[in-house]
């Protein structure tokens, strides 16, 4: 689901088999000397997606990129644009726009003409570009900012430029390397926006690479987790954070709590998890876990339950507070269990908190349900 | 401490620019302003301390522009500064033309490559200019090196008479100043970030379009100064004229030679080169600007 000002419709089209993805990445290693910068990586996307790239540094992000845009050469394996394979189409003749992770602006010329730039090349009407650039200066408030030149702005502001110039000839496939890491928060989160809007209203595709998890969750239909030049999984947003496929991706989004155990046994479409930990976990999970085996259960902070005494039903260990972070809407706790373990709770101050908190040095419990978690076997 | 350190070292290069440039470049005025007389020294009037203030002003009031008025009237002198221009535009034009496309080359170089292409670049350097220019002389005589090779390839029947043309001068001219318009080109092209030019083509310029809007455009620094560190030495230029060109080509270098040296004219040559220094100008202050203008995109 997806807001388009008012009207929301779904969007799922990685859902219906006999949808054709507008970009497909089929096997492509990218091999640099000996080094694998990208290993057998096949991926999707659909045309009007929002989908973001999500991975440490040098896992391989803006090499994706660079072979989408034909600035390097898949080492083996086909890019399909639209069912068409794009091996040797150079990039000029590609409907993609990149943004650099770099900037590359133009030093020599303002940043009008920067914006201006694809647009000449195109050989768009003079006053259709003047009309254009002003559109996109606005949308990235750099009005006052036209006659300058790139060397007279600040970090921000060029990346803002570069945003520009790379949305300005509205390319039906648009790439964003870390479009808005250098902004503050509040003009990042408005820029998000209007970036969506946009996304929405010319019906483009977007593949957006961020460091940045909450960008990722707010604006993306799908997000790709990678990890050292392979996809550890793909889903949107929710399946991502509520259903990672593996301690890596389980940890890489969001704060979580791992605790490793052993099968005790499964029944009913609940395992049986025997702690070293220090207790035994229930967990709702209609897979067939062989006993024995080591799996972990992920949970996320928030849906751990913090109270004083023993709750009636669900999983729960007693321990004390450890760490104690008051954030205002929520209150961060860090609780160190009996048997050692350091455990990840948040709770959302519903009444004030001032009044009666959880404080140091009382004995607490710790509980969620048996669906609060996922299993994770890798 | 600091400061006093500081304060010596921004002198140094003023006390520099003072004795070995504004000091002569009085002196060398003050002579052009004088009257030729034969004998030692060759000029008046001389300034006679013991004279004192009155004999001072006396002489200043000696002092006339009527050797610029004789350059004036004799064609000899500016048809030198016209052909002296021409040869200097034209040989700066094709230094610029082998130029470019060797910067260009050695700047697309792999990284280990390019120490090397560049130290071949500066090797001539080792040995002095006059016996490169000299051995010209052997490369382009009638039974030169030159010569022997097109008539052993039958290119040519008869040899052909380069030595002691305005051909040779061209050629040694951008032979010798090659390295002057390689470097400064070399040192912005290194520079340019090729993600500019990845960017001009994923915005719709094709190789050639991207070359011409974004590496030829950003080299343009590089140019002004490769073009007028051949060109301002090759205006005044006299060994290379000397050497390799005939009794025909007129260098504003070898007319001031001739003056000096042969005629012991001291006022007209003093004269001679301020009018040169006068036309050169023009072309420094366009390179002091483009400097400057470079040196401000960089920060
Ligand atoms: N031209 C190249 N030559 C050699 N190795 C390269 C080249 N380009 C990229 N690499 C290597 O490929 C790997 C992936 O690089 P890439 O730039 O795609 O990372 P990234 O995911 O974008 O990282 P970051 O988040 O830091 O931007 C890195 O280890 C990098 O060193
Ligand atoms: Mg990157």
């Amino acid at each position: 689901m997806k807001s388009l000002g008012n009207v929301r419709r779904s969007y799922a089209p990685w859902e219906d088999p006999e949808a054709k993805p507008y970009i497909r990445f089929d096997k492509i290693t990218k091999r640099f000397g000996d080094f694998i910068a990208i290993q057998d990586l096949s991926l999707d996307v659909y045309e009007r997606e929002f989908f973001s790239l999500l991975g440490p540094s040098g896992c391989g992000k803006t090499t994706l990129l660079r072979m989408l845009a034909g600035f390097e050469e898949p080492t083996s394996g086909e890019i399909y644009l639209d069912g068409q394979p794009l091996k040797g189409v150079p990039p000029y003749k590609r409907p993609v726009n990149m943004m650099f992770q770099s900037y590359a602006l133009f030093p020599h010329m303002s940043v009008e003409a920067n914006v201006a730039f694809g647009l000449r090349q195109e050989g768009m009407a003079r006053a259709d570009i003047k009309e254009r650039v002003e559109q996109m200066l606005k949308l990235v408030k750099l009005e006052r900012f036209a006659k300058r030149k790139p060397h007279q702005l600040s970090g921000g502001q060029r990346q803002r430029v570069a945003l520009a110039r790379s949305v300005a000839k509205r390319p039906k496939l648009l790439l964003l390397d870390e479009p808005l890491g250098a902004l503050d928060k509040k003009l990042r989160e408005e820029t998000q926006f209007e970036l969506m809007d946009l996304q929405q209203e010319l019906g483009l595709t977007f593949i957006i690479v961020t460091h940045d998890q909450d960008e990722a969750m707010t604006m993306s239909d799908r997000i790709a987790v990678m990890d050292a030049g392979v996809v550890s999984q793909i889903g949107t947003p929710a399946e991502v954070y509520e259903a990672p496929n593996s301690r890596y991706v389980a940890d890489f989004i969001g704060s979580v709590n791992l605790f490793e155990g052993t099968v005790a046994g499964t029944a009913n479409g609940t395992v049986r998890l025997a702690g070293p930990d220090g207790f035994d976990i229930e967990v709702a999970d209609d897979r067939d876990f062989a006993t024995g085996s080591q799996v972990a259960l992920a949970i996320r902070p928030e849906k751990i339950t913090l109270s004083r005494h023993r709750p009636e039903s669900g999983n729960a260990a007693s321990g004390e507070a450890w760490e104690i972070a008051y954030m205002g809407d929520v209150t961060n706790y860090i609780v160190k269990l009996d048997g050692g373990k350091m455990v990840r709770a948040s709770t959302l101050n519903r009444q004030r908190s001032v009044d009666n908190p959880i404080g140091y040095d009382e004995q607490i419990w710790i509980s969620f349900a048996p669906d609060g978690g996922s299993l994770l076997d890798e | 401490m600091g400061n006093a350190f500081r304060r010596i070292t921004i002198f140094i290069p003023y006390f520099w620019l003072l004795v070995f440039f504004l000091l002569p470049f009085l002196i060398v005025f003050r002579i052009s302003l004088s009257i030729l007389e034969y004998g030692s020294p060759p000029y008046v009037p001389q300034f006679d301390l013991s004279a004192g203030w009155s004999g001072f002003w006396d002489n200043l009031r000696l002092l006339n522009f009527e050797n610029y008025q004789f350059l004036a009237t004799d064609a000899l002198y500016r048809n030198a500064y016209i052909s002296s221009l021409t040869i200097a535009f034209f040989s700066t034009l094709m230094t610029l033309a082998i130029g470019f496309p060797l910067a260009y080359g050695m700047a697309r170089a792999s990284e280990g490559l390019r120490p090397i292409l560049l130290m071949l670049v500066i090797l001539p350097f080792w040995t002095s200019f006059l016996i490169r220019v000299y051995a010209w002389i052997g490369i382009l005589k009638p039974e030169g090196l030159l010569n022997q090779l097109l008539l052993w390839l039958g290119v040519i029947d008869a040899p052909l008479t380069i030595l002691n043309t305005n051909t040779a001068v061209y050629i040694g001219i951008v032979y010798s100043y090659l390295p002057f318009m390689v470097l400064p080109i070399y040192a912005t092209l290194e520079k340019l970030d090729y993600a500019l030019i990845e960017a001009a083509q994923d915005l719709g310029c094709t190789a050639l379009a991207a070359f011409w809007k974004v590496t030829l455009r950003l080299s343009v620094p590089g140019i002004a100064a490769g073009c007028l560190l051949v060109f301002i030495p090759a205006v005044g230029e006299f060994v290379i004229p000397d050497l390799l060109g005939g009794s025909r080509t007129l260098m504003i270098g070898k007319v001031l030679w001739t003056e000096f040296f042969n005629n012991g004219d001291w006022t007209i040559s003093s004269a001679l080169a301020m009018v040169l220094l006068t036309v050169l100008v023009v072309p420094i202050v366009l390179f002091q600007n483009a400097q400057a203008k470079a040196t401000e995109r960089q920060k």
